[in-house]
This record gives C-alpha cells, structure tokens and sequence, in this order.
C-alpha cells in the first residue's frame, strides 16, 4: 500500500445517476403510455415488456403499468417506435410546460 | 547467504526481478534489452521464476498489458531501449497520470533517425517530461540495487521508476557483483497493492474523461480536475526523493549498500572543478579525475547523479556551492537548445549565490567511443580556460569527439 | 445454439448495471447494448475500455455511470491492457472475467495490432466490438468498417469509396475459441451469446453491428427499426464461428428462405448517411449480399417457411 504521507490523486470514478445532469431537460417530446391499449396493464399481469427492453437508458419500469422515470427519459421515441399495440404516443413537450410550470 | 555473481548487466538486471516476486512480465525484444528478455523467459520457463511471461507483439503493448496488470492487483515489469521506448511514450504518460507502480529497466540506446543500436542517453531524456522518476545505473551492481529499491519506491509513492543502464557498456559487459538473499529481498519488499484495484467488490472507472474544473462525486464531495490531479503528480514526484532516501537507508540497513541515493561525488570535497554525468560515464570520469590530480594537481571531483528526475536540485546546488567551474558531460541533448541535463543543472543553481563558470559537453551519441585521454585533455582545457570567456561561447554546448 | 434456457423480455433480469442520466445519445443503441450485456456478464467482471463513445457514456469523473470496474485506456491497447487484466487475474487465482469493448476504430483500425497479438496468444477475454460504422466519438469520421458509399465527415459529398473491412474474418482467421456477429437490435441474441461465451475458455469474440442516430442520419426513435432492417436484408449476417464451423443465429436463420430477403433499399432510405448513393452502387452491394446467402444456403440448405422464434409478432 502507498505510503500515508501521500494523498495518490487520480481519476478513479464511483457510479451514480445524472453524470449528465437531468437528462429529462434533453427531451423535445415524452412517451405518454395509454394502459388501456398496453398488454400487460390490459391483462393485469407480466407480458410484453418491450418497452423495458429497448429503453436505452432503463427509465421505462418493468411493471404491470411500466413508469416512465421523466428525471432522465431523454424522449428517443424506441419504446413508442417498438411498441406493438401503439400503447405510447410522443407528446411534445411543450404540451406539458403549459400544464404545471416545472419544465 | 549472499551470492557472488559476474554476469552481465542484462542478466544483473533479470536476476534483480526474478528476486522481486513479479507476477508479470510483458517485453518486446529490442537491441540492447534482448538478453534481459530471454533470461527472464529462460527463468520463468524453467519454473525459477513464478510470473507469466507474455510475449507481445509491441512495446506500446508492452506496456498496455504492464499497465492492465497493475492496475487489477499484479506486480509488473518490462524492459526496453531506444525507438522501443519512445513506440511506448503514451503508456508512460498514461502509467504516471494514472499512478502506477511500475518498474521498467531501460538499456540506453540512441534514437532513430538514422538507425543506431549503440549507447547514449536519448531515449531516457526525451521521456524526461512523462512523470515517471528516473534512475540511473553507473555499474552492474546498482542495476541490482536500484531495480529492487525501485519496486519499493513505486509502490510507496505509487509513481513508475525507470531504471536506466548503459546499453553495451553495462548491458553486455561483465562485472562482479552481488545478489542478495531471496528471503531477504522478500522481506525488504511488502506484498504489491494497487491504491485503485480494479474490484468487481469496490467497482470504479480508472482514468476517465477528467474535466478542467474539480466536481463533486455521488457523495457530494468535490474532486479535483485534470490540472490538480497532475498537480498532485509533481507534488508526490518531488517528495519521492525523501523516501528514496529512506529506502537507501533500509536497504543499507538490510543489505550493506548504498548511502548516495541522488547524487554520487568522487573527490569533490575539496574541488575546484567538479564534473557532472550520468551513468556509466560518471565511473569512467572517475580515472581521468585521478589522472588530472596525479599529473597536473587540478583539484577535480566528479559527481554522478544517481537520479535524474525527479530532479534533485537543492542538493546538487548546494554540492556546487564551492565549485570554481562545473562541466556536464551528457550523452543527448535538447536540440535547438542545449543539454538537458546542463539546462537543468544550470537552472538549480540560478536562486543560490554561487556562480561557477559552467561547460556542457556533448558526447557518445549514437556509441560514438569516449576515450579516457580525450575526457582528460578536454577537462583539463576546460579547467585552464580563463574566466573572461564570453558567457555565449560558454553556455553554448561543445561537441566532444566529432569525426567530420 | 444457446446452451442453456432462452432468453426472452420476461425472463431477463430486472437487475440494472448501469444508471440513467448519463451522456451516451438519445436513442443510442451502445446504450441498450451495453444495458443488456452486462444484464448477461454480472458483476464479477473487469471492462477495459479505449476512447471512444463508450468512454463518455461511462461517465466523466468523477461520477461513473457503469456500475462495474472499469479500466480506461490508450486508443491502441485496448486487447493489450485486457491482457494485462487477465494476466493479474491468474496470478491471482481470480475467475473475474474481462471483457473489453471496443468500437469499431478501437478494434479494426488503430487497435488492431492489439487485437492480432492477443488473438494470437489466444487471450481469455471476451472483446465486444460495438461497430457503429465510423468515428463516431470524435464527429463521424470514415473508419475501416464504414461502409462503401457512406456519407461521413471525410467522405462528405460522393461518400466512402472503399468497401469496408469484414472484421469478424479477420477475427475468424485466428482460429479464436469463439466468433460472434450480433445486432444491437436484437439485444436478447447477443445476450445469450454473452452466457455461452462466459462457459468457453479463450479468446471470445463479437462484432455488433450498433445503429447510431446522428452518425446514420435517422430519427433516433428508428434505430431498432434500422438494426433490424440490416439484418432483413442479409446484409448485417448473424452467426457464431466455433471450432471453425459457422453457424447462423436465429433473427439471421429465416434468410435462407429467399422469400423471406427484404430489399437492400429499404435498409439504405432510413437513412441520409446513403443518400449520396447512385444506383449501381446499390446494385453493387445488392449483388455482393446475394452472392453471400447464396453461399449460404448451399451450405446451410435452403429453407422455407422457418420458425423464428416469433413473439407478438416482433423477433427478438
């Protein structure tokens, strides 16, 4: 082991979420899910999943009604784009700056 | 117990590592390190040595596979010369910035173009700049010495050490000398540890993106950016000096040796003159400062460096304090300028009150021979020559043993 | 194929390795890739990774996104550190397994001779090339794998003029354990692949073929959609290479039926880094990916109507 009397900086990283920041701020549009048109919410039990798949950035839960983690979804559009009941739309925005004033 | 050995400076040099329990060894062949190469393959495939040997296909490989396995918890070590070492250049860069200890023996050999296998120091100095502390061998038994005090050193102060011998003069030749006791070398060295091992239990990212500015880690807690991170490499370099002092001190405790660890005088006690270099040329230097006493009653010493960085500039100022004229001898040069190791001697001595005249000499390039007689007549001359001489004439490098 | 049970959406760890928020693109398929595979590789692991998009997305100190050791390295070296990684585990009596990942500069073009003395030495890693077809990291520069006719920033008007380097055979012609060519549209293939060659001993290998928005010139909601497609067309071909027989992965099988062969075209509209191509260029590549599947089904027969392992309707 290094000699106390030394403190040895260098470049050694210890993981955690947003080294980007809120990646949410990166969104133009979000992914909105309509359960009504989503399996497993539909059915009330686990299938499909794909959008927790294809999620990139894992910020689509694998739950019976998938969350969507708005801190970091960066709005890709895979999950709307792979989706194969067209459960989720990409919604501006914009559409959402209106509503509560926290964009 | 200890082992009487001659041998050559290349197998002085292997027979140190195999005693420094290395786990992995990682050379390219190049002239004049070649032998050091297959001496070590000989030891480890003969089951004398416990390492792996791994046969790479480059010296920047070399080097890669060196910095993996230091980095993830192994003891490392290669070996090389020359447009080898230069091949390597970023590695040596990358092993400092990211705090290694990593221990590397250099066969000094001149640097292409054109092409020259034969001694001389340029390819250590020009990795001067890299962060990794430099030592320099001035006979077989301190290749011994200084590649087992170099692991210490590395893995105390976690900054790579590059052990420098004199391709030919010392990596060929045969000399007496002195292996120690494995058990006793064992001893002397603690077991290898990494500040930052890689460790699926501790996970981190070594050596990522580093911003210029510091930012806090997931704990809140703030870092420093790339400048304070090198900040703290040149830092720790300069205060390696002090624990290479104290590993001198131990191993002259355990071994009987040492007592110079940064600089080397022979007769400079009451010189007038003393002569500076590096290496083996410094134990030449030593017949030609007793030939000018005997024959000419010139009080002349010769100090060898024993290390060039980091460099060890208080103390060489302070061993020129009382020096009337001091030459550098040096086998490189900074081109377009002027020895490096005259620029840097000359820059330690600039905040202290003396003011020897001061010589550079440039010689040996590419193995280009340096007789005895001719280091004589050109000390000498220098010695005589009188004070008035224009600073410019001084200061400007003289070319020792030119042929056109 | 798999030696063990199937991976599918429902049976995939829930288990995250990585943490969001972190600076890989939008859409980034390296992202999805890299989620899964070390959904498949765990934690007793070490990356050694060189410069390259995967660098940043890993996080910038000194915050890490990637949850596992990671040692990042010079350009070149990337085989030859892992290398060094392995070689320290041994002497250590640890089975950590190393995996480096490469991109498709890291590996074919600069990285190269790493890659050949450490496929030479048959070294127990696992190296994952992520091929995005160019430099991307740097601003979409040619790389060896970017394919002929690609627009890129040094080939910007009449595209690539070279065809691009079949990596995977310059791979193959090592005789290394194990050869894989995966998509990152099909993540749960190169999942599995990732568990097989954690069983094998020695040099493990994989070319993924990873669709990069910005760099390809598509919306980044398509990048599965544009992986896929590659794959539809034969002309991104999956397999695996062991004791020198090759076999077709899955999501690739069903192209030896030529009924199932989707158009070239249909892969090169998604995308503007091809607009640039003229018709004989395309005719050129049309060909040269009919010959391949010819070649194919003489070896592998020809096969029609091939189950594809279909779930609602979508591969994989």
């Amino acid at each position: 082991m290094p000699d106390s009397r030394f403190k040895i900086l260098t470049s050694a990283s210890t993981a955690g979420p947003g080294d980007a920041g809120r990646t949410g701020s990166w969104r133009v549009e979000r992914p909105v899910i309509d359960y009504s048109r989503c399996t497993p919410a539909k059915l009330g039990k686990h299938a499909c999943h794909l959008c927790w798949l294809y999620c990139p950035d894992r910020t689509i839960s694998k739950d019976i009604e998938p969350q969507i983690d708005l801190e970091y979804c960066k709005g890709c559009g895979i999950c709307a784009e792979e989706c194969p009941t067209r459960a989720i739309r990409m919604v501006a925005e914009e559409e959402f700056a209106k509503g509560d004033g926290h964009e | 117990m200890s082992n009487q050995r001659i041998d050559s400076g290349n197998n002085a040099a292997a027979l140190a590592v195999q005693l420094c329990d290395v786990d992995v060894v990682a050379a390219y062949p190049i002239t004049p390190q070649t032998p050091l190469t297959e001496k070590l393959s000989e030891l480890i495939a003969a089951g004398e040595m416990d390492a792996e040997y791994v046969a790479v296909e480059s010296e920047h490989s070399a080097m890669g596979v060196c910095i993996g396995a230091a980095s993830a918890g192994a003891r490392a070590f290669t070996a090389t010369s020359s447009n080898g070492l230069l091949y390597m250049s970023e590695q040596l860069h990358w092993a400092a910035g990211a705090r290694l200890p990593l221990v590397m023996c250099i066969a000094n050999r001149g640097i292409g173009a054109p092409w020259s296998v034969w001694n001389d120091h340029q390819d250590a100095m020009s990795q001067r700049d890299t962060g990794w502390i430099q030592l320099f061998a001035k006979d077989h038994q301190e290749i011994v010495d200084l590649t087992i005090k170099a692991f210490r050193l590395a893995e105390l102060v976690h900054i790579p050490v590059m052990v420098n011998y004199d391709g030919y003069y010392l990596s060929h030749t045969y000399m007496p000398f002195e292996l120690p006791a494995a058990a006793a070398v064992k001893e002397f060295l603690p077991p290898y540890a990494y500040l930052h091992t890689l460790d699926p239990q501790q996970p981190e990212s070594l050596n990522s993106v580093t911003l210029p500015d510091a930012r806090q880690d997931v704990h809140g807690v703030t870092q420093g950016g790339y400048m304070d991170i090198r900040h703290n490499l040149h830092l720790e370099m300069r205060q390696a000096m002090e624990v290479l002092q104290e590993i001198d001190a131990a191993y002259q405790q355990a071994f009987g040796r040492g007592g110079v660890p940064l600089l080397d005088p022979y007769r400079c006690d009451d010189a007038d003159f003393v002569v500076v270099a590096m290496g083996s040329l410094a134990n030449q230097l030593r017949d030609v400062i007793d030939q000018l006493r005997a024959a000419d009653n010139l009080k002349v010493g010769v100090l060898a460096l024993q290390i060039y960085r980091p460099f060890p500039t208080a103390q060489l100022a302070a061993a020129l304090q009382g020096a009337k004229g001091v030459m550098v001898f040096e086998k490189g040069l900074s081109y377009g300028n002027q020895g490096a190791l005259y620029a840097d001697l000359k820059s330690a001595l600039y905040p202290y009150p003396a003011r020897p005249q001061l010589h550079n000499f440039i010689l040996g390039l590419g193995g280009r021979e340096i007789r005895t007689a001719d280091l004589s007549q050109t000390l000498k001359t220098a010695c005589l020559q009188p004070a008035q001489s224009l600073p410019e004439q001084t200061d400007t490098p003289h070319w020792m043993g030119l042929q056109l | 194929m798999n030696t063990g049970i199937k991976t599918t959406v429902l049976n995939l760890t829930e288990e995250e390795f990585v943490y969001p928020g972190n600076r890989a693109c939008a859409g980034c398929t390296l992202s999805l890739l890299y989620r899964i595979g070390t959904k498949a590789l765990g934690r007793d692991c070490i990356f050694v990774v060189p410069p390259s998009c995967l660098t940043v997305m890993q996080g910038l100190y000194p915050v890490a996104a990637s949850q596992l050791p990671i040692f990042n390295g010079t350009f070149a070296s990337t085989a030859a550190i892992a290398t060094g990684v392995r070689a320290a585990m041994k002497q250590r009596g640890l089975k950590t397994q190393v995996v480096a990942w490469a991109g498709d500069g890291g590996t074919a073009d600069i990285g190269i001779q790493a890659l050949s003395g450490a496929l030479e030495r048959q070294e127990d890693i696992i190296y994952i090339c992520y091929d995005n077809e160019a430099y991307m990291n740097t601003g979409v520069q040619r790389s060896g794998t970017t394919p002929q006719g690609s627009l890129t920033t040094n080939t910007p008007y009449s595209g690539k003029k070279e065809n691009s380097k079949n990596v995977p055979a310059i791979v193959a012609a090592h005789n290394p354990a194990y050869v894989a060519t995966c998509s990152a549209s099909y993540p749960l293939d190169f999942h599995d692949k990732l568990l097989k060659a954690k069983e094998i001993r020695g040099f493990k290998y994989f070319h993924i073929q990873t669709p990069c928005p910005p760099g390809w010139g598509c919306e980044e909601r398509m990048t599965v959609k544009i992986g896929k497609a590659a794959v539809d067309c034969g002309l991104s071909d999956l397999y695996e290479i062991e004791n020198g027989r090759k076999t077709l992965s899955e999501p690739s099988r069903k192209l030896l039926d030529p009924a199932k062969m989707k158009p070239l075209d249909d892969y090169l509209k998604m995308q503007v880094r091809f607009k640039s191509l003229s018709a004989e260029q395309v005719a050129a590549m049309q060909a040269r990916i009919d010959e391949k599947w010819q070649a194919y089904r003489r070896e592998f027969g020809q096969a029609v109507g091939n189950n594809s392992g279909v779930f609602n309707g979508e591969d994989v």
